[in-house]
């Protein structure tokens, strides 16, 4: 077990510093230098020269990512020139809300989902399954920000239950308060994202549940005389959650980074939102920053997957 | 009782029984019109080609198939209870632990992610009131009894990490777990090489020795009957064709079909190096005639008056029968060439 989690965290460092010479040097390649915009503009170009020289701007690149990277690991990831604050303060601030929205979001997602796909699939063919299946097409056919939209319209609007911007209300005084105010703005985003996401889980759920049932050890345990709901309890469903396991990794990832989508139209500042205002101001300071952090969350959703499925499937752990 | 008495005593009895399978609507029979008996210490042989209905047969007394796309008629006697009629409760009272069934493919038939001693234990956990000391002392006296060499170690393996054969010893120690009067063996060394197939067979007889038990024991390969089996049914299209002990069905076949099954066998002093081939192939279920010998088209050489209108079983005397009076007429076709 443990040599399975050294060896892929053995893999991923090669993987991080590739990953981050690429973030860098594609951050060198754009245009400008980072002090033109901010300096006076009678500064000659000498003095300009000089400050760049001093900055280490004309050393080359490999010194340059070198010291990019310790400051990296000091936490200075230099100015958001569209905020003018901090990149590490802004990716904390956001951080939080989309950690709230997304957790929010997961939790539902599993609740909903995987109750659904494991009685989809036990009564496939049945009027129950159909059901589900019916309401799955509809989930994975209409696009999703309609969804948000028509739900911001209705629920937010017209009917006026839940606020339709922001992460908190700014009159939310107190612990309690605030609690309230945040699970306020996060039920309406939550709960969309939670019914239109369940979409992956339910089909692949059903399907592994119908695959499971037809198997030759299923087989196997109606002869040994296991009543059917046990057959369901120790044989079906652990069997079945082997892709659902996989998948796990990378929604906890997809926790931080944020659903672009529902950021963008609840208003709501968080990661979404912020990368792709990010990318619209030309921010670039944090758009690095985002990338290589969207980087390492893949890496690291892959290593959980793997983890969780080394503890579920015998078959692929390293003796 | 003694053991005299035990000897004959009929464990299981199957008449008039037939299994359909629902396919667009409609229900086509895969096996039809099958009577038979099985008697204590016995071992019965099924055989015939892929197709004729073997697993089919021994998936309705087991009661494997799915009840909505399956049609079961007949009787089938197991032990003084009709098991076509009896509730799934019930059933699941009988499999397992008066019945034991071995699976043709020993990777598949286990769960990949349990230990093998969780899926032994598992039948015991159903069928008795063991603690759980008791289990795990079972299951390791198990796995020594089907020749397992190091049975704690096994125990805590999955199944991935045994062989073949090994994997098939487990699949026979679920099997006898609770010492059944009957196991149903479907095809139980076609997945395994020669030597493991030999072993797995002795094992088999072992087993039956030892418990008194009788074996149903499906194959296609006449090979392993002459070696194991006490009494032999052929099967062909659904129906069995041919019925009695082995040394008459080997030494005096009748039917067309047992003739040709056993001319097919390869032999290493024979002159001709060309293997006889029965032509054609077994018909699909819904192409299955309804009337008629449904083995007529593979020997199209017979006069179609040499066949019945439909078919019944001829008593030869000694328990020896045959389906359908072409049997008397029959000749291969290269005997009336020559």
């Amino acid at each position: 077990m443990w040599k399975t989690i050294l060896r892929r965290v053995l893999i991923m460092i090669p993987e991080l510093i590739v990953l981050s010479i690429l973030v860098f040097l594609l951050a060198k390649a754009m245009p400008g230098d980072p002090f033109s915009g901010s300096i006076n503009p009678k500064t000659s170009p000498a003095q300009l020269h000089r400050l760049m020289a001093a900055n280490g701007l004309f050393d080359p690149w490999y010194v340059q990512y070198w010291h990019w990277v310790v400051n990296l690991f000091h936490g200075k990831l230099g100015m958001s020139y569209e905020y003018q604050m901090p990149v590490i303060n802004l990716i904390k601030q956001r951080g939080l809300n989309t950690l709230w929205l997304a957790t929010f979001t997961m939790i539902l997602t599993y609740a909903i989902g995987l109750p659904l796909g494991i009685f989809a699939g036990k009564h496939e063919g049945k009027w129950q399954d159909t059901i589900i299946r019916v309401f799955n097409y509809i989930t994975m056919s209409v696009p999703f920000f309609v969804v948000l939209v028509i739900g911001i319209w209705i629920f937010g609007y017209a009917l006026g239950w839940f606020p339709t911007s922001g992460s908190i209300s700014p009159n939310a005084n107190g612990m309690g308060e605030t609690i309230l105010s945040r699970l306020g703005h996060i039920i309406l985003p939550g709960l969309l994202g939670a019914l239109f996401g369940t979409v992956n889980i339910v089909q692949y759920l059903r399907s592994q549940v119908i695959d499971a049932k037809h198997s030759a050890f299923v087989k196997t345990a109606v002869a040994k005389g296991v009543p059917e709901k046990d057959i369901y309890r120790h044989h079906i469903f652990r069997n079945s959650l082997l892709p659902i396991a996989a998948f796990a990794g990378y929604s906890i990832t997809g926790l931080l980074a944020g659903s672009i989508f529902t950021e963008m139209i609840f208003s709501y500042p968080g990661m979404g939102q912020l990368f792709l205002n990010a990318v619209n101001y030309r921010d670039y300071t944090v758009i690095t920053t985002l990338v290589l952090l969207y980087g390492f969350l893949n890496l690291m959703g892959t290593l959980i997957s793997d983890i969780v499925l080394s503890i579920v499937d015998p078959r692929i752990r390293v003796e | 009782m003694t053991e005299s008495a035990t000897k004959h005593e009929t464990i299981l009895t199957v008449k008039d029984l037939t299994t359909s399978f629902k396919i667009n609507n409609k229900f086509y029979k895969a096996i039809s019109d099958i009577d038979m008996k099985i008697k204590r210490d016995e071992i019965l042989a099924i055989v015939g080609e892929s197709g004729c209905g073997k697993s089919t047969l021994v998936n309705s007394i087991m009661g494997l198939q799915d009840p909505s796309e399956t049609k079961i008629t007949g009787e089938i006697d197991f032990e003084g209870q009709d098991l076509t009629k009896i509730s799934e409760a019930d059933y699941n009272k009988i499999r397992g632990a008066k019945i034991g069934m071995i699976f043709q493919d020993p990777l598949s038939a286990l769960n990949p992610l349990k230990r093998i001693e969780d899926q032994i234990e598992e039948v015991l956990i159903c069928h008795t009131d063991m603690s759980k000391q008791e289990r795990r002392a079972r299951v390791l006296e198990l796995l020594d009894q089907v020749g397992i060499v190091d049975p704690k170690r096994t125990a805590h393996q999955f199944p991935h990490q045994l062989s073949g054969g090994m994997r098939q010893r487990i699949v026979i120690a679920i099997a006898i777990a609770c010492k059944p009067d009957f196991i149903i063996a479907d095809e139980p060394t076609t997945a395994l090489d020669v030597t493991i197939q030999a072993q797995i067979l002795d094992l088999l007889k072992d087993i039956q020795k030892e418990n008194h038990s009788s074996i149903i024991l499906i194959t296609h390969d006449l090979g392993v009957v002459a070696e194991t089996a006490d009494y032999v049914h052929v099967m062909y299209a659904g129906k069995i064709v041919e019925k009695g002990n082995v040394d008459q069905v080997f030494n005096n076949p009748q039917h067309p079909y047992t003739r040709s099954l056993l001319k097919s066998i390869p032999q290493v002093d024979s002159e001709s190096d060309e293997l006889y081939v029965i032509e054609g192939s077994v018909p699909s279920l819904q192409n299955m005639p309804a009337t008629g010998d449904a083995f007529a088209p593979r020997i199209p050489w017979i006069l179609a008056s040499d066949h019945e209108e439909n078919p019944s079983m001829h008593k030869l005397g000694h328990g020896h029968e045959v389906r359908c009076t072409c049997y008397q007429d029959f000749y291969f076709k290269e005997e009336s060439d020559a």
